[in-house]
Parts: structure tokens; sequence; C-alpha cells
């Protein structure tokens, strides 16, 4: 697992991938939160970052996928995950030390947004007037959110060998789970029956939960099991061939 | 090939290697077999020695460094060892693919074409380099191409349409085949056809024209019997040769006679 972790890591930053994907990702959430003036969080009466966590969701997923896409896809293309799996490595392995690649990237691409912290902090009137604890919560659910978009990306990347298509799968997932499930809850014949339990099925449901502040175990429990749902499907593609 | 490496699970009987079935101990066996698979695929973006890292931490090799420099010797790429393998040419991005394969020394080394696609230079420093593993490595090579069969193979299996038609070494195979023997004599002066019929063991012969005939017959027995031949009719022998069947007619008798 390490073996292919580290190569996985490695990739990433040796070639333009990282850079470009984590760039992107700044300069978006950084013009939208500074310079545009629908969101600006100058123009908010509050000192919160709450603008932040609406947006990075819609751009997790488009970006997300777009990273993800190459995971399985390019080494069933070139054909070195046929050599890869009759290595002395078990097929789990191959599949968690590819997936904790793609979270540490995803945890690299959050960090430097603490600025973005740091600054509100010291714009608040007295400066440090803000919910930190709020914050946090709120970075630990755009986390969970992350990894299951990872999930489902590298999952959508071993269904092909194609990496175009691997990508329109993958934002095809994240945006039904993330939106989907809300859209669905407010057909009108669901109205005060199962509306609930139909949005509850959503990503967006338990994530905007937790960025309230409570890290509760069920919102905890939803993003793992969908997290080990889609490593596990990823597991049962690439183990039974033909 | 790609069963015995347990890429893909048989659907009808079994294999083996080193008596273990391969079910059992999936990743035991995975860490004995070395495979250079038919295209050699490889990660384009990476660096020689970085690749070769990668697959010494898989394989979990103590000191990979000492191991690496040794292998990467064997295998000639030095000069080439600090380039991206993406600039490498086809014969040594063959090179990196057997440095691989027999990086974790393994017992059984599987190699499905190995040589395809290479210069008659490459062509030879490869085939030397199996030939100097097989000394001390089980090998199984697959090939289409029937000269690197003569040159590197102790044992030959033909197989067609996934029988084994043939099974052996070449020699054994090219007799079993032509069960009879042919020899190439030139003699000084033209036979009168009817006659070569008293050699001993004569089956048939062709006239292949300004005084050498092709006779097949018995083995033990026709080179003696053509000399004896000569001396009763008072002939010269001026060139005698037996007709050695190339692998190439092995193979198309073989697969043919099958189908």
């Amino acid at each position: 697992m390490r073996a292919v972790y580290l190569r996985e890591l490695a990739s990433y930053f040796s070639s333009m991938i990282a850079y470009i994907t984590v760039g992107l990702l700044l300069a978006v959430l950084g013009l939208v939160l500074w310079v545009f003036p629908d969101f600006s969080l100058l123009q908010t009466p509050f000192a919160g970052i709450d603008a932040l966590f609406e947006i990075a969701p819609l751009i997790f997923i488009f970006l997300i996928p777009a990273f993800t896409m190459r995971t399985f896809a390019e080494e069933k293309q070139a054909g070195t995950l046929e050599v890869l799996l009759t290595r002395p490595i078990t097929a789990w392995n191959i599949v968690t030390g590819k997936y904790l690649a793609t979270l540490s990237w995803l945890a690299i691409a959050l960090l430097p947004t603490v600025i973005y912290v740091f600054s509100i902090y010291q714009l608040g009137s007295p400066p440090g007037n803000i919910d930190l604890g709020q914050i946090a919560a709120s970075y630990f659910g755009l986390f969970m959110l992350g990894a299951v978009f990872c999930a489902l990306g590298v999952f959508a990347s071993a269904q092909t060998s194609n990496q175009i298509v691997a990508f329109v799968m993958a934002v095809f997932f994240c945006f039904v789970l993330y939106y989907g499930f809300y859209f669905i809850s407010r057909i009108a014949s669901f109205s005060g029956s199962l509306d609930a339990i139909i949005e509850s099925l959503g990503i967006d449901y338990h994530y905007h939960s937790i960025s309230r502040g409570v890290i509760e175990t069920r919102d905890l429990m939803y993003f793992i099991c969908l997290i080990g749902l889609c490593l596990t499907w990823t597991w049962v593609t690439i183990t039974k061939r033909n | 090939m790609r069963m015995i490496t347990g890429y893909l699970a048989p659907d009808a009987g079994e294999i083996r290697i080193n008596d273990i079935l391969i079910s059992e101990e999936n990743q035991a066996i995975k860490a004995l077999i070395g495979y250079l698979p038919e295209n050699n695929p490889l990660y384009l973006d990476m660096y020689v020695k970085e690749y070769l890292r990668y697959v010494a931490r898989i394989y979990k090799i103590d000191q990979p460094w000492k191991r690496i420099s040794e292998v990467i010797g064997m295998t000639g790429l030095s000069t080439e060892s600090h380039k991206l393998i993406r600039s490498l040419s086809k014969g040594y991005r063959q090179r990196v693919g057997l440095a691989q394969a027999i990086l974790h020394d393994p017992e059984v080394l599987i190699l499905d074409e190995a040589t395809s696609g290479l210069d008659p230079n490459q062509l030879i420093e490869i085939r030397q380099l199996i030939r100097d593993l097989g000394k001390e490595k089980t090998i199984l090579l697959s090939t289409h191409i029937m000269q690197e069969v003569q040159a590197l193979c102790d044992r030959v299996v033909i197989i067609n349409k996934g029988i084994i038609v043939g099974d052996g070494n070449i020699h054994m195979l090219s007799q079993n085949l032509s069960n009879a023997y042919r020899v190439e004599v030139t003699f000084s002066r033209p036979v009168v056809d009817i006659t070569l019929r008293e050699i001993n063991g004569y089956i048939r012969h062709e006239d292949a024209g300004s005084n050498r005939y092709i006779i097949t017959g018995e083995e033990s027995t026709l080179n003696e019997a053509i000399f004896d031949f000569a001396i009763s009719k008072n002939l010269k022998i001026l060139e005698m040769a037996t007709i050695r069947e190339s692998v190439e007619n092995i193979f198309q008798q073989l697969t043919t006679r099958a189908s």
C-alpha cells in the first residue's frame, strides 16, 4: 500500500497535475471570496467565511473528478494495472493506496485557505471576534465531502479505461449525491411523507448539518459508509476481470 | 500466461508453480514470479531509477539501492538510468521491463514476446541476457519468432488453439514429425534413378539437379548405406549432409496437422 501511495503522490507533484488543480482551486476561491462582489467577504456585515463553504462544494464537483479521473483509467489504458495486479500486492491495498493519495492531495489543497480564516480573524471587530469552532467543524465537513467526491472519482475511474468517461461519470455521481436527492425530495408528491428521508440521503443535508458546528455521529457515519461503499465497489471492479 | 501470473483466474484446470497451487497462496506465488508482459507497459512519466525503487518497495526488497544498481548493470541500463522512461528507445524500455521483472530475483521468469520490435543489435543483446538468466532460473518464454526458439529454448511447447500439439526439445520434435530421415548427397556423376532403390533402408528420393539427390530413409542406417552404395557403383561422394527440419517447418506441420 505504501509503495502505491508514494508513487501516486510523487506522480501528482512531479507533474503539473497537483499544482494546476490546487492553483485553480485557490484562484477561484480567492476571486469569489475577495474580489467578486456577490459573495465577497468584505461586503458581509459579519466576520465569517460561510461563503467559502457554500462555494467550495460547487468547485469540488468539477475539480475532484478532473483530478481523480486518471487514478485507474490511465493505468488501465497503459496496461500497467495488469502488471501491478500480478505483483504481490492485494487489490485492496492498491485501491486504498491510491485513495489515500487523493486524500493527501485534498488536504494539501485545503490547507492554504486557512489564510482566509486568519484574514477574517484579523478583520473582525474587535480582531478575533469569530466563531472558530464552527469554522473548524465546517472545514471537517468540507474535507469529508471532498473525501466522498474522491471516493466517487476513484470508483468512476476504475470502471473505464477512458479518462473522459471517468470524468463525466464522476461529475454525474457527485452532482446526484450532492444536489440530486435534495431536488428529488422537493417533488410535490413526496411532500410531508418521504421528503425528509430522501433529503437525508444526499450529501448536502449532512454537509450543512456539520457546517452548523455540530459533528454528529450519524453525519460522520453517513460519510464513512459512503466512502466505504465506493472503495468496496472499486475493489470489486478491479478484482473481477473479464 | 495471464493466468499463471495470477491476473486472470483459470476457468478450468489448475495451475501449479513449484508444486504450490496458484489459488492457495496467491501472494506468496506472485513473489516467486517475474513477469514481462507482451507490450511491456511502463509508467512513462517516471524515471528509470524511480520506477525500480517503486517496484522494490512493492516486493519489500532489502537494501533496494544496492539491488537496483546491480540489476541496472545486468541489463546494461547504466547510461540511461537517469532518464525519464518516456525518453528511452524501444530497446531500452525493454531492458527496463526485464529489470523490473528480475529485480526481486524471482525463481520463475515469464517473458511474453520479450524481443518483439527490437533492432538486430538490441535483439542479440537481449537474447544474450535471457540466456544468461536462464542458467540460474526457470524462464517461460512465449514468442512467434522461430529463430528465437532455436537460439534460446531447451524445451518447446507448441500450442495451437489451446491444444498442445508438440512438447519436447527441438530435436525430438523434428524427429517425431518426419519419422524419416533425409540426406542430401552430391555424387561425382549422374545416377540412374532406379538404382538408388538399392540403398539399404531407402524410402524415396528427389532429384535436385546437377548430380544432387535428396534421399529419405531409415535414420540408423542411411548414411552408411549411401556410402556402401557409392562404393558398389564406383561413385565418389562429393558432399553429404543431413537435412535438419527448420523450426518454422515443424511449427507449420504441427499446427496445420492438428487443425
